[in-house]
């Protein structure tokens, strides 16, 4: 409800977002198909104009692309689960009656802010080295034998990496929502004799499913395109047992510098992209009405 | 200054018709009423007054200008919201002269204003705190305050009433009144409560489904309802309506009677009936009664009339006041 | 439930909450720890918590390699520049879509969002040849733009979830008081919004900080932010964990300190209007 001038004035002040990242999306695409086409590697510089779509067959036959499939959804479905689940424990600690929350809460969220690269060097040295590392220490105190994490569980090490890194975020977002709990609504169902259990899954966790679409949806955002905790720790490796999507891109383009088997698998991650995009905008769109 | 006229004014959101072509003149100095069911569409035709919404159709004039196409702030307005919409940052003064502050108004003329303004609602010694720390009675008196400093052709009030308590809606209602008779200027107040319309209004618009189903003085409608829907929507309590056998003894398909022209007796009258709830209030009495062959009827009697539910007693219809309705519901004169 | 709860109870809980908080921590705590121990006590087993030598010859010496002022202030000069661009951009759209929504509007920010799933390896190749041929390489002024579209969804998103919390009724009043568009904007709404603009703009400055994608591939030396300064240490530093530390302790400092003090604010704001 407004006038037509405002509507105008609203698709004049509109126009520069939806432009700008139109235009963000559109040519680097546009280019991308273009190179996808070709046969062009960048240390040669040889190309061969036109190859058809036989860059899009060599990369999904590869038996790497569907490993790095596998690893994404790996990655992003275990760090979800574990962010969620570890986030929601933490904040119902939090919520409880303690003393000094809000230096709790700084400890909590220290790791959102610290860049990748340096989360990605601090565990794979302080933390994970199996020698020197504190996780190897505590193995020895108790007599086992260190773990060496990024040789034999590169792909859990990074999951544990990266929940790490999330883990506060679903913790902090899911305590607001908790302490936005309407305190009526707690005392109504104590009246009703509510116990504990069924309380938490009749009323307060209907009452997280907006947060915790919130929460899906940014990390899935950020999840997508891991790379800098790869890059820094096991380089995909050892084999492709860390590679997901977007870092076999990266090999691809830099490593075996073949620029338009990369721009295909490139193509192909922003499918498949888009296929997760309209799957989470439908789960985001409920739940966010209003 | 400020006679507004409406002409075949028409809106439609998408296919939805809220205002179907409304003719309408608000005469310099009178005090109209839009009042109305809920859904009506007098908060909407306020809007297009003020300019927040565009017309589907027709034209407005302000002093005989055409404003249909003119932007709010253009049209010499001033509005009063449901929500006073203060500026919650700015404290009382910069949300009263904020609107002169807009125009380019010097600093010390605006302070004289924005002085006087509050010098007249009481509220000079509230000039430095944010709306969050006043009471809502205040809250309201800086609304219009706002309204006020910039001397506007009209004053439009969107239910500005509605989220004060009953006491100081009494309070505000007398406020506003003395202020329309002290400024003299054009005021369209809009409000579902027929109670604010009787007792404010030289005009009563008495809106329904986007049409004016009657316009005029408050007695004149209270008197000669145009049609049912009048009938039904001014007076409290409710008239009461009658129709079938009962009513075709009057000469009429449908006939109504006010609370207050029934005239009660333990004795004797027209019609019998029974008691279910009686109110004593002191200065009325209200009962409520189921009559024989007619069905429920409110009833309103001067002082106390002493009767238990359960009782039996005699109402008399005065034929003087009596309504009578064709069947289409419009009044047989 | 009830708000009677018996010490052991409150006991328990703190210590149980503390524990695990502390669990969380302890990698930030270990590296800054670390980041004030000589090369060798880093290396010691079993670990070395609190009693040892502390030294700052390690942030010395990793000044002295290279020049963190000036990695710091190309970090301040992207995430300050693409935050402020995003602002400037972002208002007015998400008050287009808070106050004006069509029935696309939803369409159109959820479209906003996807944008921002799009791999960023996907089209490195294109942006790259771009900024060859725009002379855009290691400059500011292009890593600027890429972080700002790179977040210019998340901060209209996020905008426009607080913009929404306002009652169109005062922007009208607004108007009937005579304010144009653009003083309506910034004399009523973005006052109003100020909780609102801070969460975006820290938000906004912690990712354009941290990101590590563009920020490594697009600059050498003239432009790199603090990610690249972190990235050169990474390979020859790996076996001097002492000088990695303080390097990465450098790194991390200002965006940890700004996002400890202003926590509170930026997590209201995360929330995206899902918890009112």
């Amino acid at each position: 409800m407004a006038t037509q001038e405002t509507r105008l004035a609203a698709r004049l002040l509109a126009a520069p977002s939806i432009g700008l990242l139109f235009v963000w999306m559109v040519v680097p695409l546009a280019i991308t198909i273009y190179f996808s086409l070709l046969n062009y590697n960048l240390q040669t510089s040889v190309t061969t104009p036109f190859v058809g779509l036989s860059n899009y067959y060599y990369f999904l036959t590869d038996p790497a692309f569907l490993t790095s499939i596998m690893n994404t959804l790996l990655l992003v479905g275990a760090v979800l689960v574990i962010t969620i689940l570890g986030g929601l424990g933490m904040a119902l600690l939090l919520d409880q009656p303690i003393w000094g929350q809000g230096f709790a809460r700084i400890m909590v969220i220290s790791p959102f802010f610290v860049m990748a690269t340096v989360s990605a060097l601090i565990w794979k040295n302080l933390m994970m080295h199996p020698v020197f590392g504190i996780f190897a220490w505590i193995a020895s105190l108790f007599g086992a034998k260190p773990i060496d994490w990024f040789g034999d569980y590169p792909l859990t090490a990074i999951i544990i990496i990266v929940a790490w890194q999330w883990l506060p975020f679903a913790a902090l977002i899911l305590l607001t929502a908790l302490q936005s709990f309407d305190q009526e609504q707690k005392d109504a169902a104590q009246m009703d004799g509510a116990p504990p259990i069924p309380f938490f899954f009749h009323i307060l966790l209907p009452h997280l499913a907006r947060p915790i679409t919130v929460v899906i949806l940014i990390e899935t955002i950020f999840l997508l395109s891991i790379f800098a905790e790869i890059y820094v720790t096991t380089g995909g490796g050892p084999g492709l047992a860390s590679t997901n999507l977007t870092f076999l891109i990266y090999q691809t383009a830099l490593l075996q510098f073949d620029a338009g088997g990369a721009a295909a698998g490139g193509l192909i991650a922003v499918v498949l992209a888009n296929i997760v995009a309209i799957f989470l905008t439908r789960l985001v769109g409920k739940n966010l009405e209003g | 200054m400020g006679r507004i006229v409406l002409e075949k004014v028409r809106k439609a959101f998408a296919e939805v018709v809220v205002i179907s072509g409304i003719d309408l003149v608000i005469e310099e100095g009178s005090f109209v009423v839009f009042v109305g069911p809920s859904g009506c569409g007098k908060s909407t035709l306020l809007r297009l007054i003020a300019g927040l919404e565009d017309n589907s159709g027709g034209k407005i004039l302000i002093d005989g200008m055409d404003v249909t196409q003119a932007a709010p702030a253009k049209r010499g307005l001033s509005m009063v919201f449901q929500s006073y919409a203060l500026y919650p940052h700015m404290n009382v003064a910069k949300n009263i002269g904020f609107g002169l502050k807009m125009a380019g108004m010097p600093r010390e003329e605006i302070d004289r204003k924005v002085a006087n303004a509050a010098a007249m609602l009481n509220l000079t010694d509230y000039l430095n705190r944010r709306p969050g720390q006043l009471s809502g009675g205040q809250r309201q008196r800086v609304a219009i305050g706002r309204a006020i400093v910039r001397e506007p052709k009209a004053f439009l009030f969107d239910e500005p009433l509605s989220n004060l308590d009953a006491a100081l809606r009494v309070q505000m209602r007398l406020e506003i009144t003395r202020l329309h008779q002290s400024l003299k200027t054009t005021m369209i107040y809009v409000t579902h409560d027929q109670v604010e319309a009787l007792t404010m209004a030289d005009q009563i618009v008495v809106l329904n489904r986007g049409n004016i189903e009657q316009a005029g003085a408050p007695l004149e409608l209270y008197e000669r309802p145009k049609n049912l829907f009048v009938a039904k929507f001014i007076g409290s309590p409710t008239m009461n309506i009658i129709s079938g056998a009962t009513a075709a003894r009057y000469g009429a398909p449908t006939i109504g009677i006010r609370p207050e022209h029934l005239k009660l007796s333990t004795t004797s009258g027209d019609w019998k009936a029974q008691v279910s709830i009686a109110e004593h209030l002191g200065s009325d009495t209200f009962l409520y009664v189921d009559a024989d062959g007619i069905g429920p009827l409110t009833v309103r009697a001067d002082g106390d009339f002493a009767v238990k539910p359960g009782d039996s007693l005699y109402l008399s219809p005065d034929p003087t006041r009596l309504h009578r309705f064709d069947d289409k519901g419009d009044a047989i004169r | 439930m009830s708000r009677q709860h018996s010490l052991s109870r409150r006991i328990t809980m703190t210590t149980i909450a503390y524990l695990f908080a502390f669990m969380i921590f302890f990698p930030v705590l270990w590296m800054i720890i670390t980041s004030f121990k000589s090369e060798i006590d880093a290396f010691a087993l079993p670990p070395k918590f609190l009693f040892f030598h502390w030294t700052l010859e390690n942030y010395i010496t990793v000044q002295g390699r290279s020049n963190y002022p000036l990695f710091a202030a190309n970090s301040v000069i992207l995430a300050g520049g693409a935050t402020l661009l995003g602002l400037l951009v972002g208002i007015p759209a998400a008050w287009a879509m808070a106050f004006a929504p069509t029935k696309n509007t939803k369409q159109i920010l959820l479209w906003m969002l996807s944008t921002k799933m799009m791999p960023a390896v996907g089209v490195l190749m294109p942006i790259y040849w771009i900024f060859l041929k725009l002379h855009m390489l290691d400059t500011h002024i292009g890593l600027i733009v890429i972080l700002f579209l790179g977040n210019l969804p998340i901060m209209i998103w996020m905008l426009y979830t607080y913009f929404k919390e306002i009652p169109v009724e005062i922007l009208e009043a607004a108007r009937m008081d005579g304010a144009t568009r653009w003083k309506e904007i910034v004399f009523v709404l973005a006052p109003m919004a100020v909780p609102g603009i801070a969460s975006t703009v820290l938000l906004n400055v912690i990712l354009s900080w941290n990101e590590a994608f563009w920020t490594l591939n697009l600059t050498t030396t003239s432009a790199a932010p603090l990610t690249a300064f972190i990235a050169s240490y990474s390979a020859p530093e790996g076996l001097f964990w002492a000088k990695l530390s303080a390097a990465s302790t450098m790194a991390v400092a200002p965006i940890l300190l700004l996002g400890w003090f202003s926590q509170k604010q930026l997590v209201r704001g995360l929330t995206f209007g899902a918890v009112k």
